[in-house]
C-alpha cells in the first residue's frame, strides 16, 4: 500500500522536476546559472491558470489530444515497477499495452496538429508519425530480448527479471539494448540529437511544431505529458542499465531517485555536447538504434 | 425447425433477393426496399441459423446425392464455419441497407437492379463457400461468388476504369481458381472422392503440393502480396457497399478457404508455418507501405485491407508452426489471434469504406487532396471515421488492439520463455508487426487529417451533401461494435476456441481466456477510459471558469493562412514515400523552377502498383506482341471455341487410356 502511494506519487510529481535538471545541467555547461530546478512546475501551474485561445480551424480533436497524452503516458506509468518493487498494475502482455498506449498518443498528438491546418504543424506531425515507424521496431526487438532473458511477458517481470541466473549469458545483449533504447528514449521524449525542445525555428522542429497552436491548460497538460513520459521511458531505460536493487524500499527509493535525476543530468550533458542532427540524418540514426536492438537479438538466441 | 434448413433458406433468400425489383420499373425506389427487405430477412434468418447451429449438440450436417459421380451437395456447420458465417450474414446486411441511401434505385436506373441482383447473389455465395464440404459444390459457390462480385463491382461499367478493374479482377480470381480446380483434383485422387472430411490418409508429398495450392489460390482471393494485383482497382472502382462486402467479407473467402484445407490435411510440415509467417509479414509491411502512397481514398483503404490480411497469414502461420511442433498455445493464440483479427477486419473495414461512401457523396470526389475541413461539415461521419482508424491502427482500447494483442503474445511465447522450447526466428513477426502498426498510425493519420482536419483545401462544392438515417445507422452500428468487443473481449473468444478446437481437432479445446489476461486487458482498457474521462471532466471544469478565446491558426504570425498552404496528405506521406522508395518506385512529375519569378506550373506525384504496372501488365503487353501468330485460334466464334473444348477432351481421353 505505501508503495503503491509512493509510486503514485513520484509518478505524479517528480516528471517536472526532470525537464529542470536537464536544463540546469545545460545552462551549468554553457557557464549559466539558469532556470530554477522547479521552474518547469511554475510554468505548468502558470499555464493551467491561463485562459484559452483556440483556432477558429480546429475541432474536437484538437482539445482531445494532451488529454490523450497525459493520460496515456500516466497509465504508462502505472504499467512499469517504480524503485524496487512491482507496478501497480501488471499483467501477461501489458507490454504490447504499454507499447501501443505511446501509438494512441501519437495518433492523437499528430492529428490535433493537423487539425490547426498550419503547414509548420502538419511537417512536425509528419516527422513524427515517420521517426516512430523506425523507433518501434528498435523498441520491439528491445522487448523481445527482455522477454527472452527474464522468461516474462509482463513488464514488471521482464525489467526486474534480468539479474536471475539465467541472465549471465545475456549482458551482451542487454548492453547493446541499453544503447538502442537510449536512442529511442531521446527520439520519444523529443530531446537533442533528434529534436531541439528549445528551438524557435518551426522548420526544424518535430514536436515543438506540432503543438505550437496549443496554449493554455492545453499547453500545460501537454508539458506535464511529455515529461511523465520522459520519466516512463526513462525508468524502463534505467531498469535495463541498471538492474539492482537493495530489495529494502526505504534504500531502493531513494538509489531510483539518485539514478532518474543522474539520467536527466546525462541526458542534459548529450543534449550539452551535440547539436540537433540534420533532419534527413535522424533515419540514420533510428536506424541505428534498430540495428543495436536486432543485433542484441541475434547475438541473444543465436 | 433445423438450423441448416434455416441456413439454407436464408442463402436461398439473400442469393435471390435482386430479383423482384428486376420486375419492377427501373426507376422505382420500391424495388430497391424490396431487395433489401429480403436482404434484411435473409440476414437475419441466416444470423438466428448461426446461433441454433452454435447450439446444436452434434455439428449439423446433410448430404445429398445431385447427379454428380464422386460428389454429393453436403454442406454442415461447424464452429469454424460459425465465426465466418456470423461477418457473412452481418456485413451485406447493413450494406444494404446503407445502399438505400448511398446508391439510389432513381439516382442509378441504369445499373440498381442489376448491382441489387449481383450484391443479393454475392451473399448468398459466400454462405454457401463456408458450409459447402464437398469440392465441386465448393468450386461452385466460389465460382458464383467470384461472377457475382466482378458485375456487383463494375456496376458503372460506363467508366473506363471501372472496366479495367474488372478485367484485371476477373482473370485474377480465375486464375486462383485454376489453382482451386487443381487442388481439388488432386484431392480426389488422393481421397477417392470430392467429399471435404478430414482423418484421410495423405502422403506428406502430395500434402505439401495441396498446401502451396491452396495458398496460392486461396492467397489470390485474399489478396496476399504479390497476388492483391486486382485488389486496389476493384475495391476503389465498386460502389462503397460493396467495397465494404468485398473488403470485409469477400477477402475473408481466401483466409477460410486456408483454414479449412489446412484443418482437413494432415499434420503440416515444419517449413508450412514459416512460408506463411514470411508471406504474412511481407504483405502487411508492403500493404501498409503502398497505402501510405495512396491519393485516392478507396485505393488507400484496399491497400490497407491488403496489410490487415497480411496480420490474418502471420496468425495462421503461427497456428501451423505450432501445430507441427506440437504447441497447443501457439496454434491457440496464432489461429485465434488471426481468426480475431478476421471479425475486427470484417467490422472496422466495412466501416472504414462506408465512411469512405459517406464522403464521397458529400464532395463527389475520391482524391484525398482535393478534400480537408469535412469535420465541421460532417461531424457524425468524422467521430465514426476517427473510431474505425484508431481500430486499424489497434489502437487501445478498441477491437483492433484486443485481436493483435492476442497475436503478439503468441509470437512472444515463440521465443521459448523459460524451459519451454521455442523458435526465436518465428518471433521477428512480432517486430514486422510492430512497424506495421506505426506505418499504419502514419497512413491513418494522414487519411484523417487530409479529409476531415484543417480548411478545406480545394474549392470544395458549397452543397455538401449529409448521410441520410440509412447510411448512417448502419455504421454506428459497427463503431459500437468496435467499442464493445475492444472492451470486452471475452465476448468473441468462446467463439474462437470453438473455432481452434474444430482446427485442430481437440475435443477439449484450451480457453484464450485462461492462456492470456483477457480480464486484465478489459480493466486496462476500462482505466484508460477512466481517466480519459476524468481529465476531460477537470479541464470542461477549468474552461467553465475561464473564457476562451478564438482565432486564426497561429501559423509564424502570417494573418492570412489558406487551405492552399496547408499540408496535403501527399505532403504528410513524402517522408514516408522516400523511406521506402525503393518499394513504391513513385513517379514524380516535378517541373524546374527558373528565376526569381517562375511561372506557374504542376507537380505530380502518383504511386503506381509496382506488381501490377511494373511487372505483370509490361508482362502481358509483350506477350500479346511476341505471340500474335496465337490469335489464329482466337476466331470470336463460340462454336468454334467450343469445337476446341471438345477436341481436348478428345485428345485427353486418348492420352489417359494410353497411359492406362
Amino acid at each position: 500500500m505505501i508503495h503503491l502511494i509512493i509510486h503514485l506519487a513520484v509518478l505524479l510529481i517528480l516528471p517536472p522536476l526532470l525537464l529542470g535538471v536537464i536544463v540546469k545541467t545545460k545552462a551549468w555547461f554553457a557557464g549559466r546559472v539558469g532556470a530554477p530546478l522547479l521552474q518547469p512546475y511554475y510554468d505548468i501551474f502558470k499555464l493551467m491558470r491561463r485562459s484559452l485561445v483556440l483556432s477558429t480551424t480546429t475541432t474536437w480533436i484538437f482539445r482531445a489530444a494532451p488529454l490523450v497524452t497525459v493520460s496515456t503516458a500516466l497509465l504508462a506509468g502505472l504499467l512499469i515497477p517504480i524503485g524496487g518493487g512491482g507496478a501497480p498494475l501488471t499483467f501477461a502482455g501489458d507490454l504490447i499495452f504499454f507499447a501501443y498506449l505511446f501509438g494512441l498518443a501519437r495518433f492523437f498528438t499528430a492529428s490535433a496538429a493537423l487539425d490547426t491546418g498550419s503547414a509548420f504543424e502538419g511537417m512536425g506531425a509528419a516527422r513524427e508519425v515517420t521517426f516512430a515507424c523506425l523507433s518501434e521496431p528498435a523498441l520491439f526487438f528491445a522487448l523481445l530480448v527482455l522477454a527472452k532473458v527474464s522468461g516474462s511477458l509482463s513488464l514488471t517481470g521482464m525489467l526486474l527479471g534480468t539479474t536471475g541466473a539465467g541472465a549471465a549469458h545475456a549482458t551482451a545483449p542487454l548492453v547493446l539494448i541499453s544503447i538502442g533504447l537510449f536512442i529511442v528514449l531521446l527520439a520519444e521524449t523529443c530531446r537533442i540529437p533528434v529534436d531541439d525542445p528549445t528551438t524557435h525555428l518551426e522548420l526544424t522542429m518535430i514536436h515543438e511544431a506540432m503543438v505550437l497552436d496549443h496554449s493554455g491548460p492545453l499547453f500545460g497538460l501537454i508539458l506535464y505529458g511529455a515529461a511523465v513520459k520522459l520519466l516512463v521511458l526513462g525508468t524502463v531505460l534505467l531498469r535495463v542499465v541498471a538492474p539492482f536493487t537493495f530489495g529494502r524500499a526505504w534504500l531502493d527509493w531513494p538509489l531510483y531517485l539518485v539514478e532518474i535525476l543522474g539520467l536527466a543530468a546525462v541526458i542534459g550533458v548529450v543534449e550539452s555536447i551535440m547539436a540537433r542532427l540534420q533532419m534527413r540524418h535522424v533515419p540514420y540514426l533510428l536506424v541505428g538504434a534498430l540495428l543495436f536492438c536486432g543485433f542484441g537479438f541475434i547475438l541473444l538466441i543465436r | 425447425m433445423n438450423a441448416l434448413t434455416l441456413l439454407l433458406m436464408a442463402i436461398a433468400l439473400l442469393g435471390f433477393s435482386g430479383l423482384p425489383a428486376c420486375l419492377l420499373p427501373a426507376r422505382s425506389a420500391g424495388g430497391q426496399r424490396v431487395t433489401t427487405g429480403l436482404m434484411v430477412c435473409g440476414g437475419l434468418l441466416g444470423l438466428v441459423g448461426v446461433v441454433c447451429a452454435r447450439v446444436a449438440a452434434p455439428a449439423p450436417a446433410l448430404s445429398l446425392a445431385w447427379g454428380f459421380q464422386h460428389s454429393r451437395f453436403s454442406v454442415a456447420v461447424d464452429p469454424i464455419s460459425v465465426l465466418f458465417l456470423l461477418p457473412i450474414f452481418l456485413i451485406p446486411m447493413l450494406g444494404s441497407v446503407y445502399g438505400l441511401g448511398y446508391w439510389r434505385q432513381a439516382e442509378h436506373p441504369a445499373n440498381g437492379c442489376r448491382l441489387g441482383l449481383a450484391y443479393g447473389l454475392l451473399a448468398g455465395a459466400m454462405a454457401l463457400v463456408v458450409i459447402a464440404r464437398d469440392g465441386l459444390l465448393f468450386l461452385v459457390a466460389w465460382e458464383v461468388m467470384a461472377l457475382a462480385a466482378y458485375f456487383a463491382a463494375s456496376a458503372e461499367d460506363d467508366k473506363v476504369e471501372v472496366r479495367r478493374a474488372g478485367w484485371i479482377y476477373l482473370i485474377a480470381t480465375h486464375i486462383g481458381t485454376l489453382c482451386l480446380l487443381a487442388l481439388f483434383a488432386l484431392w480426389r485422387q488422393a481421397t477417392g472422392s470430392f467429399a471435404l472430411t478430414a482423418g484421410a490418409a495423405i502422403p506428406s508429398e502430395a500434402a505439401g503440393t495441396l498446401f502451396l495450392l491452396a495458398a496460392i489460390g486461396f492467397g489470390f482471393k485474399a489478396g496476399l502480396m504479390p497476388l492483391h494485383v486486382w485488389l486496389p482497382g476493384a475495391h476503389a472502382n465498386a460502389p462503397s457497399h460493396v467495397s465494404a462486402v468485398m473488403s470485409g467479407v469477400m477477402l475473408k473467402m481466401g483466409v477460410y478457404g486456408i483454414v479449412r484445407m489446412t484443418a482437413l490435411l494432415p499434420a503440416p510440415a515444419p517449413w508450412w508455418g514459416p512460408v506463411l509467417l514470411a508471406a504474412g509479414a511481407f504483405s502487411s509491411l508492403t500493404g501498409i507501405a503502398f497505402a501510405i502512397g495512396q491519393r485516392d481514398l478507396k485505393r488507400m483503404l484496399a491497400y490497407s485491407s491488403i496489410e490487415n490480411l497480411g496480420i490474418i497469414a502471420m496468425g495462421l502461420g503461427l497456428a501451423l508452426l505450432g501445430r507441427a511442433q506440437g504447441h497447443a498455445e501457439w496454434v491457440l493464440l496464432g489461429l485465434g489471434g488471426a481468426l480475431f483479427h478476421v471479425w475486427n477486419h470484417s467490422l472496422f473495414k466495412s466501416l472504414l469504406f462506408f465512411n469512405a461512401g459517406a464522403i464521397i457523396h458529400a464532395t463527389e470526389t475520391r482524391e484525398i487532396d482535393r478534400m480537408g475541413g469535412l469535420a465541421k461539415r460532417l461531424p457524425v461521419v468524422m467521430v465514426l471515421f476517427v473510431v474505425a482508424a484508431a481500430a486499424i491502427c489497434a489502437l487501445p482500447p478498441l477491437n483492433g488492439f484486443a485481436g493483435e494483442w492476442v497475436l503478439y503474445i503468441g509470437l512472444f511465447r515463440t521465443l521459448g520463455l523459460g524451459d519451454a522450447p521455442g523458435a526465436p526466428a518465428a518471433a521477428l513477426a512480432a517486430v514486422a508487426l510492430a512497424m506495421t502498426g506505426a506505418l499504419a498510425v502514419a497512413c491513418f493519420v494522414k487519411a484523417l487529417g487530409a479529409v476531415f482536419l484543417g480548411a478545406p483545401r480545394s474549392a470544395s462544392p458549397r452543397h455538401v451533401h449529409q448521410p441520410g438515417v440509412a447510411m448512417v445507422a448502419p455504421m454506428v452500428l459497427l463503431a459500437v461494435a468496435c467499442v464493445l468487443i475492444g472492451l470486452c473481449p471475452r465476448l468473441i473468444t468462446p467463439l474462437l476456441d470453438a473455432a481452434v478446437g474444430a482446427w485442430s481437432g481437440q475435443s477439449q479445446p484450451l480457453s484464450t481466456a485462461s492462456v492470456v489476461p483477457l480480464k486484465a486487458l478489459a480493466c486496462a482498457g476500462g482505466a484508460l477510459v477512466g481517466l480519459l474521462a476524468a481529465w476531460a471532466l477537470v479541464l470542461k471544469a477549468n474552461r467553465r471558469a475561464k473564457p476562451v478565446r478564438t482565432g486564426l491558426t497561429w501559423d509564424c504570425g502570417y494573418a492570412a493562412p489558406t487551405g492552399r498552404m496547408e499540408y496535403t496528405g501527399s505532403s504528410f506521406g513524402d517522408s514516408l514515400v522516400k523511406l521506402t522508395v525503393f518499394l513504391l518506385w513513385p513517379k514524380k512529375n516535378q517541373p524546374a523552377l527558373h528565376g526569381l519569378f517562375p511561372k506557374r506550373s504542376r507537380f505530380k506525384i502518383i504511386v503506381p502498383d509496382t506488381v501490377l504496372d511494373r511487372l505483370v501488365t509490361p508482362l502481358f503487353r509483350a506477350t500479346g506482341r511476341f505471340l500474335p501468330w496465337l490469335r489464329v485460334l482466337q476466331r470470336g466464334q463460340t462454336h468454334v471455341y467450343v469445337l476446341y473444348i471438345l477436341v481436348v477432351v478428345i485428345v485427353l481421353l486418348i492420352w489417359g487410356n494410353l497411359e492406362r
